[in-house]
């Protein structure tokens, strides 16, 4: 299904149905033909309407409407503090477990409402690479990378180790740990701790994969290879990338977001967003003129 | 520069351990204000504990107290905390050497009589002038670790619903009733346990115990009298649930949410994070469970009380027993001879070594289970 990269998502065409409630004003590019679509088309995999989340009744972003397509990289991209982790940690249900975070809006899984689903069963579809490293200190690099797949069940020695494996290879990190699996994860550095959880992530293999600046701690070798890694990922999964690094964005995203001060400016093809923006903010971020 | 890690290493051993000579010294004096001491051990349980893992961190590499020490040299700020930091810990050992100083050279007169057989002997006979403490130290330590046995579990649950499941005012208001029940003096626990605690556990737990598995199982042996090892273990968990609980929740609430995150977007259950928090934890609810024991080796009024006070082991926990606190509490004022007031501070002397062993066993037991990730006891 992804004949349609030709259109562009706005929210007056995968939302046509319910944005009678959203604001018009900010979202960019509309080139395409509207109207096609009553519901989101099968390449839609996850669909955001009018989203909004507030911390203590203090907005952090709002009226976000977009959608992220299957089998596509999209980038999310925007100065510091613009929202880009809040949305990402929406879109799995993150929020959750922050008391005073309140979640308002529409998103849609398959068509169907993630709010209204389990949280875990959410979660095990969506997974999540974090901007700091966070494996678990308690764990060997072997435990840490089946972490998910014990928390889902699998207790095969077998199969955790192909998956383990499996997954180090991905992240490129199997060569620097194959015979140290056995030491804690602590013992890694920053950089290697990042690839075990990317690797701790893939190994649940999700259908959708939520990557928050992945890249931000690791060198030009290792950042080469991750994103090597989510061009050969896009084939079978969704993956949101939010980052700094424009170039990175230009690499490896399929489709780009601008984000600036917790609403969303412009979505489009990244190579339109990077040629040729639509708005003055999202022209002066990619030139480097703010941000 | 080579002999500081070591020096360190020493330090902070000591001071996780200075608790145990404050209840000893607490006990021998008999005066009962918990709450204050309950506090003082806390701070000097978590001093140990942060110097610990430094520790260990210092044995896998990244040593976060040799590089401290190598700048604290250049520094005058630092210079002075530095010797602040070595006077405070050779006050201490000044203390604990003081200590034991005084309990060995008071108790000559029953170690040169009974030797290793005080240990050993199991007839307590003021006028006959025989001494033996087994009975004592077998009431002391079973004692203690039923009530940690029956704390534990207990007070985790109650930690784990603070800080995972009850929201802030839930929390703040069910923290300060947890508290408030380590500031209760003991003997106030024990009057409780008197006249409440020991009549319900007689009727409804010992005796229908003693019924069914009286025969079989000597565990249970009856008759159920109400003051017993049961009792005293009851009280004693009671009274240490506060203490492990606080500790517990306070590093279960320093264990950052990214590791809460972590586990949940892994797609795991609320139960499994919180499987990952208590793994991250466990050190200081290991010290929880020191402080803890500490204090119920120690305890005295409470268990004196509810005890039965009988020096004898007896393989039921439904009967009656004596504890070295106790009997320390007890005869202190009525040792009229010498090698009874001997007998009786070489009791004290058992306990300390005695709280000195089950520490270690305590923390041996813990480091064994974990050791396999000993580095990645740090966040
Ligand atoms: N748990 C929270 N509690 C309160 N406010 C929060 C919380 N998380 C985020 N915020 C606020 O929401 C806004 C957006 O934060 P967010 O982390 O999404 O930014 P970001 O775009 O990811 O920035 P960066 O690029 O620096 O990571 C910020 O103003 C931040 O202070
Ligand atoms: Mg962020």
């Amino acid at each position: 299904m992804q004949r349609h990269d030709d259109l562009i998502m706005t929210e007056e065409q995968t939302h046509s149905d319910n944005t009678s409630s959203t604001p018009p004003a900010e979202t960019g590019v509309k080139k395409s033909d509207t109207g096609q679509h009553d519901a989101p088309t099968k390449s839609e995999r996850l669909t955001v309407g009018n989203l909004g989340v507030a911390f203590s009744g203090n907005s952090a972003i709002r009226n976000i409407t977009m959608s992220f397509r299957d089998g596509k990289a999209t980038a999310i991209i925007g100065p510091s503090g613009c929202g880009k982790s809040t949305l990402l940690r929406a879109l799995n249900r993150m929020h959750d477990i922050i008391p005073t975070a309140k979640v308002t809006g529409e998103i849609l899984l398959d068509g169907e409402n993630v709010m209204q689903m389990d949280a875990v069963t959410v979660r095990r579809r969506i997974g999540m690479v974090f901007q700091k490293p966070n494996p678990f200190p308690t764990m060997s690099i072997f435990d840490n990378a089946v972490a998910g797949l014990r928390f889902n069940g699998i207790t095969k020695r077998s199969l955790l180790k192909e998956v383990a494996e499996e997954s180090l290879m991905k992240s490129a990190l199997w060569d620097e740990v194959k015979d140290r699996l056995k030491q804690p994860a602590m013992s890694l550095s920053g950089g290697q701790q990042q690839r075990l959880c990317i690797a701790r992530a893939l190994a649940v293999e999700p259908e959708i994969l939520l990557m928050d600046e992945p890249t931000s701690a690791l060198d030009p070798i290792a950042t080469a290879k991750i994103e090597e890694l989510i061009h050969e990922l896009k084939t079978s999964y969704t993956i949101v990338i939010v980052t700094h690094n424009m170039q990175q964005a230009a690499r490896v995203s399929d489709y780009t977001a601008f984000m600036y001060m917790g609403e969303l400016v412009e979505t489009g093809k990244t190579r339109s967003i990077f040629t040729n923006p639509t708005k003055k903010q999202t022209e002066d971020y990619i030139t480097g003129r703010f941000g | 520069m080579n002999n500081k890690p070591l020096l360190t290493d020493g330090m902070a051993l000591i001071l996780s351990y200075t608790p145990y000579y404050a209840i000893v010294t607490h006990c021998l004096s008999g005066c009962a204000g918990n709450g204050c001491t309950v506090f003082s051990q806390r701070t000097f349980i978590i001093a140990g504990q942060l110097l610990m893992s430094d520790i260990i961190a210092a044995r896998s590499g990244t040593s976060s107290v040799r590089t401290l020490i190598g700048e604290a040299q250049s520094r005058i700020g630092d210079r002075v905390f530095y010797a602040l930091c070595v006077l405070a810990s050779v006050v201490i050992l000044a203390t604990i050497a003081g200590i034991l100083f005084q309990l060995v050279s008071s108790s000559q007169l029953s170690i040169a009589k009974f030797g290793f057989g005080f240990l050993t002997g199991s007839t307590w006979d003021p006028v006959m002038e025989e001494y033996g403490a087994r009975p004592f130290i077998y009431g002391t330590v079973v004692s203690s670790l039923m009530g940690l046995a029956l704390a534990l579990p207990l007070s985790i649950g109650i930690a784990v619903f603070l800080v995972e499941v009850a929201g802030l005012n839930v929390r703040t208001i069910a923290s300060f009733l947890v508290e408030t029940l380590a500031a209760i003096p003991s003997v106030v626990y024990g009057v409780w346990g008197v006249f409440v605690m020991v009549p319900f556990i007689q009727e409804k737990v010992g005796m229908p115990l003693a019924e069914k598995f009286g025969e079989s199982i000597p565990l249970f042996a009856g008759p159920a009298v109400g003051p017993s090892l049961l009792s005293a273990a009851v009280i004693l968990a009671i009274m240490i649930i506060p203490i492990i609980t606080s500790i517990t929740r306070d590093v279960m609430l320093a264990i950052p949410m990214s590791q809460r995150e972590a586990a949940f977007a892994l797609g795991s259950t609320k139960w499994e994070a919180i499987k990952i928090v208590i793994a991250n934890a466990r050190w200081g609810i290991l010290g929880g469970i020191i402080l803890g024991l500490g204090r119920a080796l120690g305890e005295t009024m409470a268990v004196t009380l509810v005890i039965g006070n009988s020096p004898y082991i007896n393989s039921s926990i439904l009967q009656p027993s004596y504890t070295m606190a106790s009997v320390i509490a007890n005869e202190f004022t009525e040792a009229t001879s010498d090698m009874y007031l001997s007998a009786l501070i070489e009791v004290g002397l058992v306990l300390l070594i005695t709280t000195f062993v089950v520490n270690m066993l305590a923390r041996f037991l813990v480091w064994s289970v974990t050791r396999r990730s000993i580095a990645g006891g740090r966040q």
